[in-house]
């Protein structure tokens, strides 16, 4: 098993930064998995994580200038671990003035994911800083449990408002209470909507719009014949969806919401090369 | 700078200076001081009137009270009372944290303030000095950048017979805001350390240094700082023997010799000590723009961190781990470590582990430092120094030295001095030797 990939270029290097940056807001740890193409962060639905799942896929080429990987056998080219995402942000925190970082898998102590960060310097050698994250590697009958989702079946899909605005609601929404619902409809309207004994409070966004999906089979009938002005909600703990928001540094070229009524809120968002899927459970 | 130190030694070489009522004042006085009870600028003629002597005062203009706060600072980030003493070579504040781990000093000459005035002795003599709650001083100083703005004048002064510190800003548009702070008396606070003694020295801009140090988390306790073969440095954080080694993230940071302005280490070393105290003097180093000196030793030797200028003079003394871990491929590389310690201490010594003289009272000081949490001030019996050093020689991995020795205070690191046989010998010598002192009170020694 190896792993080594190089990054050189300072817009990249921030890209993926961020990247990280999102993941380490999402999840405490996580299984990165690596193929010779992708990079994919996952998080699956344990109750330790309040059953919120994550689907994060990278393609390595937009990242990195090097990329090289050899999986634990032939036929099984690739690599599971898991690790700390905030570890490797805070060893890319400080690297971004960098003039290459090499991302490599060692064997220190433990098996360690290697950050080396060469960063200019005033002498004639570079000063490098090396970062060793400890992980753990995944063997591969545990493979299983870390596949894709699938989109489930929802009963309404819709765009989400400007992310940068729903954060700013759902944050003073967390002040007053621990759960929140989400409900939107078919006519491109969504509501946020709190209740707790002292006070209600509900923010209406309407003109969102409702992403074409073309799915076949029965979900499809069932989406058309849907009255496009009943809502499907869903209520969710707050803190989960407020992490979601937080960790958006960027606003997504796309971001939509699947709800499931009553049962799992799924979000989607795309930024640029970045595919992020990200489940919410619906509180009891 | 150099009359005033020599001074100074003629001060403390006289340790028993005249107690008693009024009369000339037995010490010597630089002719500088601005006698308050003359009422003019004539040359002291020694003669005062005790309760007459001429209280503190200090001014601090335009850029320096700035750099005033930022000492301030710096120091509050090692303890929580600030001590401060007016003497003829300057005004010194220093601060000790609660472990007795680190030490710092700012001394700010004469030449550094428009106006100072030490103040003459009391009627015992005594110079005046004083301790303050670090957090109300800090509170005069907190916001640096109002400091520069608006503060065009800061005045200390103390008058013997009231209680009271008096520290007060004069800022723009006429506003004054004068602090009345209340002081406790207290002993004299010196570490005992002496630059010259150490082997190893790395001089750099604090630039490079801060540079260096902002890849460690802000909340990394301690780092180790290496030096290689080849004069390469190092700076790796520290992981504690405890902690699982397979979820702790090790960053380790490589500087060329050519970063520093100088690099004198003799031998290969790892030295490793607390990054929170050291980051609080970086921070005024930078601000400073002075070259930053470290010298250092064997691993549980303090190190010296100091930054000179005429105006002022600062030293941060951190006590390093004597960690046989940390250092043990230091020894085995090289066993020059041994040759450098004092045969009498560690003649009959066959365990491979550092061992550093833990800090005792000198017989000679009539004073005992106050026990300390960190130093165990008392000397173990015989019985169980005899334990600890036969339980450390049947553990053949490097355990916890804490565990070696019965009684302990647990786990604190920079306390883990080892006390096998060097306690035997120590037994046997009336005096231990100072130069083992990390730190004591009552004692001479340069600041």
């Amino acid at each position: 098993m190896r792993f080594r990939a190089k990054i050189l270029d300072v817009a990249c290097l921030n890209h993926f930064t961020r990247v990280i940056n999102t993941i380490a807001k999402l999840a405490k740890t996580c299984t990165l998995r690596l193929t010779p193409d992708k990079l994919y962060f996952i998080l699956t639905d344990k109750v330790a994580n309040g059953g919120v799942s994550m689907w994060c896929e990278l393609s390595q080429g937009n990242f990195f200038d090097e990329f090289q990987m050899e999986g634990v056998a032939a036929e099984h080219n690739e690599i599971y671990l898991e690790l700390t995402p905030e570890n490797l942000s805070r060893a890319l925190k400080t690297a971004q003035n960098a003039k290459t970082v090499k991302i490599k898998l060692t064997n220190k102590h433990c098996p360690c994911l290697t950050v080396a960060v060469e960063l200019p310097s005033l002498a004639s050698s570079s000063r490098i800083v090396t970062h060793d994250i400890p992980v753990a590697v995944i063997p591969r009958r545990l493979w299983n449990d870390f596949k894709e989702p699938s989109v489930p079946d929802f009963d309404v899909s819709i765009y989400l408002p400007v992310l940068k605005t729903m954060k700013s609601v759902v944050e003073r929404m967390k002040n007053l209470s621990n759960s929140i619902v989400i409900e939107a409809n078919l006519n491109g309207e969504m509501n946020l909507k709190i209740e707790t004994d002292l006070v209600s409070v509900t923010t209406h966004f309407k003109d969102l719009g409702n992403p074409p999906w073309v799915s076949d089979g029965d979900s499809q009938n069932s989406t058309q014949d849907r009255d496009p002005e009943t809502m499907a909600e869903a209520r969710v703990d707050i803190k989960k969806l407020q992490q979601l928001l937080a960790g958006q540094q960027v606003n997504p070229t796309k971001a939509l919401c699947n709800i499931v009524s009553k049962r799992i809120v799924h979000f989607i968002l795309l930024h640029e090369d970045v595919y992020l899927q990200y489940f919410i459970p619906a509180l009891a | 700078m150099g009359r005033g130190r020599r001074f100074a030694r003629e001060v403390l070489e006289e340790p028993g200076v005249a107690a008693g009522a009024a009369g000339p004042c037995s010490r010597p006085h630089t002719p500088r001081l601005h006698c308050a009870a003359a009422g003019k600028k004539t040359a002291c003629t020694g003669r005062h009137e005790a309760s007459g002597c001429a209280a503190m005062k200090c001014v601090v203009v335009g850029g320096n009270v700035k750099v005033l706060g930022k000492a301030v600072h710096a120091l509050s980030r090692i303890g929580d009372e600030l001590y401060l003493e007016p003497t003829e070579n300057g005004l010194s504040l220093r601060a000790v944290n609660s472990s007795r781990s680190a030490y710092a000093c700012f001394l700010f000459a004469p030449l550094f303030f428009q106006l100072y005035e030490a103040g003459g002795p009391d009627a015992h003599g005594e110079l005046f000095r004083c301790k303050i709650l670090m957090k109300t001083f800090l509170a005069i100083f907190r916001s640096l950048p109002s400091l520069e703005k608006t503060v065009s004048k800061c005045l200390i002064s103390l008058n013997p017979r009231a209680s009271r510190l008096v520290v007060q800003l004069h800022c723009k548009y006429g506003v004054t805001k004068t602090h009345n702070l209340s002081f406790q008396e207290c002993e004299l606070l010196q570490a005992i350390f002496d630059k010259q003694l150490c082997t190893s020295t790395l001089c750099a801009s604090a630039r490079v240094l801060v540079d260096a140090v902002v890849h460690f988390p802000v909340t990394l306790a301690e780092v180790t700082l290496g030096v290689g073969p080849s004069g390469k440095v190092s700076l790796r954080n520290y992981v504690d023997e405890e902690t699982e080694p397979s979820k702790t993230m090790v960053t380790e940071l490589c500087l060329s010799e050519d970063e520093f302005q100088d690099v004198r280490v003799p031998q290969e070393t790892q030295i490793t000590f607390c990054l929170k105290e050291f980051r609080g003097l970086l921070s005024f180093a930078e601000s400073s723009n002075l070259p930053l000196s470290i010298h250092f030793d064997t691993p549980g030797r303090p190190a010296v961190f100091s930054l000179e200028d005429p105006l002022l003079e600062v030293h941060l003394v951190l006590a390093t781990l004597a960690d046989s871990s940390a250092s043990s491929q230091a020894q085995t590389a090289n066993g020059a470590c041994h040759k450098r310690v004092p045969d009498e201490d560690f003649a009959a010594d066959d365990l491979e582990s550092y061992m550093i003289a833990m800090e005792t009272t000198t017989g000679d000081e009539g004073a005992e430092p106050p026990p300390s949490p960190t130093f165990p001030m008392r000397c173990p019996s015989p019985a169980t120094a005899l334990e600890a050093e036969r339980s450390t020689l049947d553990s053949d991995k490097d355990e916890d030295e804490d565990g070696a020795v019965p009684g302990t205070p647990p786990q604190k690191k920079f306390r883990s001095l080892f006390f096998g046989s060097v306690l035997i010998q120590a037994q046997a010598r009336a005096h231990p030797t100072p130069s083992q002192e990390v730190l004591a009170e009552d004692s001479e020694g340069e600041c």
